[in-house]
């Protein structure tokens, strides 16, 4: 297979415009690509909408974007763990969509899947409703929530072969393979690059054919 | 009584709803105490939305590992037996009715069964994280909290006033002072040793039936 192009932290940043949509995985910093939000951060790239599980704290993961007033809008689950976050949405600074968590991932999925959308009942009753179609399927309503994708995704694996094919160890795998399948263009950060191996083919979480560049994490 | 020992009750008397070989997940805060009080041989398996099941004990500095982690970010250990996996699948066992018993706090429920814990509009806007599928996918939602709010106001209502986290999901109140179970209405299945009937009634803000067999607890955090 051909080998995935590799980029500079600050190259894989390059790729990102103003006003892009950009899927970051990561829970609470746990598999987040640093590397790539730090260049993301020195380059100054505004206005960006990201979708992403959290807002990370102020000096981890997402949080750094946030704290530099990069991001005009926040599709998450759960941001009490940054109150920058919650002081930009107060301001107006910050439009903030929240989304349940399992939703989230299933709207992502549901991209990634070319399926049209999920139907759940997780939010039926709730503020998260409104404005939504509910459904009857078998004499039970379900709401309609419909599919998510990125302009680019920034994922982070453990491992990942030169044809893209990653592994995310323990709970860095999160949101990381989902996000992989959603965007136009999917940027993944390795703390380990290694040689394609055919024997080795049975233990990756997720192929390299979701993958269009890799970046070497640089550090272990 | 002091704060501590209100937590140590109600995490105790969780604990005593759940089943040998349960998949339970546990919210932050006053719900995580609940496995301190379940013993080894249950084989009860905590599991964690961030993609676990296994959850053991939190490390020692020595043997933390970034990559393992709780919902909070934290370091975690795991049993042996554990797992990992991603979101799409820790929600696939959450929302699909694959967890037996969810422990939640709560600002507000009511005789309906509804929550509400994620919200306080204009003050407190966190986002609901995956409480909302915990509530609506979990076999059974188990409300651990104390009976009222910091300002001595009930918690218990006749209809939540925030806005709610799902309706009619809640199946059973544990508080320092009751054991509330929602049924047709709410249902007074134990007073605390230390509380009354009269004192439940007045901190609880809607109609509570009575148990037949209306038993006492928590009379251990009283030695």
């Amino acid at each position: 297979m051909l080998e995935k192009p590799q980029l500079s932290p600050e190259q894989a940043a390059a790729m990102i415009k103003e006003g892009m949509t950009i899927m970051i995985g990561g829970f609470m910093a746990v598999g987040t690509p640093e590397k790539i939000i730090d260049a993301i951060v020195l380059a100054g790239t505004k206005n960006l909408t990201i979708i992403a599980n959290d807002t990370g704290l102020i000096d981890r993961g997402i949080g750094k974007l946030i704290m530099n007033k990069q991001v005009s809008k926040m599709i998450a689950s759960h941001v009490g763990l940054n109150p920058e976050t919650g002081r930009q949405m107060a301001r107006g600074e910050l439009e903030m969509e929240l989304v349940p968590q399992g939703t989230l991932v299933e709207r992502i999925r549901a991209h990634g899947a070319g399926l049209g959308g999920v139907l759940t009942q997780t939010g039926l009753g709730t503020l998260v409703e409104q404005g939504k179609e509910k459904i009857i399927i078998d004499d039970k309503w379900f709401l309609l929530e419909k599919p998510l994708h990125a302009d680019i995704s920034l994922i982070c694996c453990s491992l990942a072969d030169r044809a893209g094919n990653a592994i995310f160890n323990k709970t860095t795998k999160n949101f990381n393979p989902v996000m992989a399948t959603a965007a136009n263009i999917v940027i993944a950060e390795c703390e380990d690059i290694v040689p394609m191996d055919q024997n080795a083919a049975d233990r990756f979480n997720i192929p390299g054919i979701f993958i269009d560049y890799l970046v070497a994490r640089g550090e272990k | 009584m002091d704060k501590e020992l209100v937590r140590q009750r109600i995490a105790r008397r969780v604990a005593q709803e759940l089943s040998r070989g349960d998949l339970v997940n546990l919210g932050i805060g006053l719900p995580t105490l609940v496995a301190n009080y379940i013993s080894d041989d249950l084989g009860i398996i905590f599991q964690s939305e961030n993609g676990l099941v296994g959850l053991g004990p939190m490390p020692t500095e020595d043997n933390a590992d970034p990559d393992s982690t709780n919902a909070g970010g934290q370091p975690v250990t795991v049993v042996p037996g554990a797992a990992f996996f991603d979101s799409a699948l820790s929600f696939t066992i959450i929302r699909g009715g694959h967890v037996d018993v969810t422990v939640l706090g709560a600002l507000e429920v009511d005789r309906e069964g509804n929550l509400a814990n994620w919200i306080i509009p204009g003050k407190m806007v966190p986002g609901m994280g995956g409480a909302m599928d915990l509530v609506n996918g979990a076999k059974r939602v188990i409300i651990a909290m104390e009976h009222c709010d910091k300002r001595g106001q009930a918690k218990i209502l006749e209809r939540c006033q925030l806005p709610l986290t799902a309706a009619k999901q809640v199946n059973l109140i544990i508080t320092e002072k009751a054991v509330i179970e929602v049924n047709n209405g709410l249902l007074l299945r134990e007073i605390a040793i230390d509380s009354s009937l009269e004192e439940v009634l007045s901190q609880t803000a809607t109609e509570l039936r009575i148990a037949d067999d209306l038993k006492t607890f928590g009379t251990e955090e009283m030695q």
